[in-house]
């Protein structure tokens, strides 16, 4: 409660770091367990961004297990999408942004944040809010991620697009027009494109920023399917703007507010106990 | 799969792709500042060019009083400067009112019909038409057609033509920046469309419109080959008429029917002389040309600046 | 009957509102009608151009073209318009333009790339914003001054290194026409190459890619027929500059693509033949016409493919 007092209080500045940003951390046992036997991919300890002098993310931290698929919910402007786009450093394209803070990268547990973004970006992948592909053939957009990483071996080359397109599960519906343009696919099957060109190098992290919201239920329901079936395989972190998706796939949920991690935990710990009034208020639609 | 770590790339050959990155980049930024300091070192050379062969006669006084002459070092470019000063105003008096009252048209009265798509094709074709074409079309048509001779009015009024689709894309940009607001005001205290475009829309565009206008007059100031297919002479050694006098009624249009010359012309007709000295006299030319034309874009591209630095 | 008693109501309710008299709001609704004709007037006014121009240049022609056969005019590889036994094949006027202009293009397309892509892609904001304003600036010099760098400086400069060159040659004039038109191509493939969405770029980065890597294979191929039109626009330029090549090219009419050699393009000729003193109406000066109804059908024909590929550009962003 401490907490929630110290948040409404109009200046936060003021008031010491520590005291803002207790992230309301929640396990239930089972999953304690679980977690425990599990292994970290990524660990953001204390990360604060900020938009020339706006700040977007303060103090936030979050570890991210490896092969469990995290989502990120909050109003809009909350600071999820900046949070998600901190993990392969897409703000350094743009001038004027600043980070402070870690975001740790295991296995051999080096901060991100100091490291190449380039390189950065050659680990973590990326599935933007819409669709992107390039205006190339099907197949070469898959291909881009293993072509930028000096694989021109035909065979490869043919044998880990089908693998990612088979995972993006679009096996089916292009195998027979790998050579048409992009272009030519629907929203859904272009999105779905998009995550097979994310997925075919390989990423040990894979970024997804609201990926179903400019779909259609089915192609969403699609895109929700083939996520469920990479939870075993893929570390995934997932930024949502509809609740119940995050409830439907994830395995972890961050709940994040102006800025902030309110809490973080189980999925369904958090939907269904959510030990913060914000984060209470907010998934059953009080706020937000 | 992502986590399999036998499949997982490993560092080192992430880190030489990385390092092969930033060489390309690097490589690329090179050549593009190369591109870019040789464009602006052409520059430099076209100007140092022309001010070092024509500083002999830049510094002379008598250049610029004196009529074209068969002997170098006595010719000047005055009557091809106020032939150029003549001819501009004739084209400013046309172009300007021509290209802004067909912008308003088009920008604030046009509805979508095939009538307006004529015309915006029309327009966007016309930017395209070499100059000389226009020429061509002032040799058949004023020239011969309506008679108007190798005059400053002729001349004035192809430059005007040439210049109108610079002025009327000028003109609807301008037009277009116009908050929505300022509008709804007029509209709200009772105007109707042509009050609110002339005493509240123009108004507030004018700065683009006169970007606009000194932009096309500068390239009409430097365009030579309109005019000389026209037949402008190339030796005048008289002034036209003066357009104001001291008697009633003050204004005297004789000027607009007189035989003349401009700078570019001038320029043209020494640089083309095999004699050397007369190249001392081009040079020297083409530095006020280039002051001129300079001048007036860096202004244009100065009042642009302000314009959008006031916007935000 | 009825709508005179409704405008009535209607001026009785704006006189009752806005104190405006009957009679000044039938002046006002008078001078917005005279206003539209007279602004209307000024639009179509543009149309009258292009028909002034396509008329002089057909009717002209036409009278050219009763003497001289189309099938000779296209075929002939002499042009000798002032001769005894007259001559005229315009493929000997249009092989020099075309030449000009190949070699202006030739420098500017790689010139011009390299600058849209750095400008782009990699020039920080800052440089952006003082480089584009210098480029606006180069394309105000007037052309007859490039004319006397071409054959003032720029022949002399390159007959150091090739000794054969001719005091007049087509190369200087190219290589002056390449970097008039750098500006202008340069500018437009820029605005063309920053028109690709954001989201694009970032999905090439999201990868790994380099800036060179982004450049080069998301934002150049979707930028593609914006790039291919300032090039178009850029060579239709090329073709209908003038001054350059009456200064630079010489004025002898050879068929061929010698870029050492002087040779006259279709501009060049017009301005010959304008600066001597022609009687109107003879073939000589008919000629002109004819030579220039080629000029205008060929930049009518990179005008339109220009405008069309732009056109399209725009469609998709």
């Amino acid at each position: 409660m401490q907490t929630l007092n110290a948040m409404h209080s109009k200046k936060p500045d003021k008031i010491p770091m520590k005291n803002i940003n207790e992230t309301v951390y929640v396990t239930s046992g089972a999953d304690a367990a679980a977690a425990a036997s599990n292994t970290l991919r990524a660990d953001v300890k204390s990360l604060s961004f900020w938009y020339g002098e706006n700040r977007a993310l303060s103090s936030v931290s979050m570890p991210v297990w490896d092969r469990k698929i995290t989502a990120l919910i909050g109003p809009s402007g909350c600071g999820k999408s900046t949070l998600l786009r901190s993990f392969n450093r897409m703000h350094d394209l743009y001038p004027g942004n600043r980070y402070d803070g870690e975001i740790r990268l295991y296995p051999e547990d080096r901060n991100l944040i100091e490291m190449d973004p380039g390189l950065v970006r050659l680990r973590v992948g990326m599935v933007f809010q819409k669709p992107n592909p390039f205006p190339k053939s099907i197949f070469e957009n898959v291909a881009a991620g293993l072509r930028v990483r000096g694989i021109h071996r035909r065979a490869v080359l043919d044998e880990r697009v089908e693998k990612s397109l088979k995972d993006a599960a679009l096996w089916n519906e292009v195998k027979d027009r790998m050579h048409d343009s992009a272009y030519s696919l629907s929203g859904g099957q272009q999105q779905r494109l998009c995550i097979a060109r994310a997925l075919a190098p390989q990423p040990d992290l894979l970024l997804l920023d609201e990926p179903t919201s400019a779909l259609d239920p089915i192609a969403t329901a699609k895109i929700e399917d083939l996520l469920t079936g990479l939870r075993q395989s893929v570390t995934v972190i997932i930024v949502t703007h509809n609740m119940q998706q995050a409830a439907r796939i994830s395995d972890l949920t961050g709940y994040m507010h102006m800025g902030e991690l309110i809490e973080y935990g189980d999925t369904g710990e958090l939907f269904t106990n959510p030990r913060e009034k914000r984060t209470s208020d907010y998934i059953t639609g009080r706020f937000g | 799969m992502a986590s399999s770590p036998g499949k997982q790339p490993a560092q080192p050959e992430l880190e030489s792709i990385v390092r092969g990155n930033r060489r390309s980049d690097l490589v690329m930024a090179g050549i593009g500042m190369i591109v870019l300091l040789v464009a602006m070192a052409l520059l430099a050379a076209v100007f140092i060019d022309l001010a070092v062969k024509g500083w002999p006669r830049l510094i002379n006084p008598d250049f610029y009083i004196n009529f074209p002459s068969r002997h170098p070092e006595q010719a000047g470019i005055l009557s091809a400067a106020v032939g150029t000063t003549l001819v501009m105003l004739v084209t400013a008096l046309v172009a300007i009112p021509l290209g802004v009252a067909a912008g308003v048209y088009l920008e604030e009265y046009a509805a979508r019909s095939w009538i307006t798509d004529v015309i915006e094709i029309n327009v966007s074709n016309l930017a395209g038409v070499p100059s000389i074409i226009y020429g061509l079309l002032a040799l058949g048509l004023f020239v011969h057609a309506f008679g108007l001779g190798e005059t400053i009015l002729t001349a004035g009024l192809v430059l005007a033509l040439l210049i109108l689709p610079v002025i009327i894309v000028a003109t609807r940009e301008a037009i277009r920046s116009i908050p929505l607001e300022l509008r709804e005001a007029a509209y709200g205290l009772g105007a109707d469309k042509w009050q609110t475009v002339r005493l509240y829309v123009l108004p507030a565009a004018r700065p683009g419109i006169l970007t606009g206008a000194i932009v096309g007059l500068a390239r009409a100031i430097g365009e030579a080959a309109p005019v000389i297919t026209i037949g402008a002479l190339t030796f005048i050694a008289f002034l036209p008429p003066p357009p104001v006098q001291a008697q009633p009624p003050f204004i005297n249009f004789e000027w607009l029917s007189s035989p003349f010359t401009v700078m570019p012309i001038q320029l043209f007709n020494w640089v083309s002389r095999p004699q050397a000295e007369f190249h001392i006299n081009a040079a020297a030319t083409g530095v006020v040309l280039m002051v001129m034309t300079l001048g007036m874009n860096g202004l244009a591209i100065y009042i642009r600046y302000r314009l959008r630095r006031d916007a935000r | 009957m009825t709508n005179a008693a409704s405008v009535v109501i209607e001026v009785q309710h704006n006189r009752s509102f806005g104190g405006a008299s009957e009679k000044f709001l039938r002046r006002r609704a008078m001078q917005a009608a005279i206003a539209r004709c007279i602004l209307f007037a000024a639009a179509a006014a543009s149309v009258l151009v292009t028909v002034g121009i396509v008329y002089v240049l057909v009717t002209e022609s036409a009278s050219f073209f009763s003497h001289v056969s189309i099938r000779d005019f296209l075929t002939d590889t002499q042009w000798t318009p002032v001769f005894e036994n007259a001559r005229f094949g315009v493929m000997t006027l249009v092989s020099a333009t075309l030449t000009v202009a190949g070699i202006a293009l030739a420098f500017a397309v790689p010139a011009g790339m390299a600058l849209a892509i750095y400008l782009s892609e990699y020039a920080r904001p800052g440089i952006r914003e003082t480089v584009k304003p210098f480029l606006e600036l180069l394309e105000g010099v007037p052309t007859v001054v490039y004319g006397f760098f071409a054959v003032l400086f720029v022949t002399p400069l390159l007959q150091i290194f090739l000794p054969e060159l001719s005091g007049f040659n087509l190369l200087a004039p190219g290589l002056v026409m390449g970097i008039m038109i750098l500006p202008y191509t340069a500018s437009v493939s820029e605005d063309a190459m920053r028109a690709v969405p954001m989201g694009l770029r970032e999905a090439g980065y999201a990868l790994g890619y380099s800036r060179f890597r982004v450049a080069a294979q998301v934002v150049i191929p979707a930028a593609l027929s914006g790039i291919t039109a300032a090039f178009i626009l850029g060579m239709s330029r090329a073709v209908g500059e003038t001054m350059v090549v009456a200064v630079a090219a010489g004025q002898n009419p050879n068929f061929g693509f010698d870029p050492m050699e002087g040779a006259a393009t279709i501009t060049a000729y017009i301005v010959q033949m304008a600066m001597g003193d022609l009687p109107h109406g003879s073939i000589a000066y008919q000629s002109v016409f004819g030579a220039g109804i080629v000029l205008f059908v060929i930049t009518l024909i990179f005008n339109v493919l220009g405008f069309y590929m732009r056109r399209r550009f725009r469609e998709v962003y």
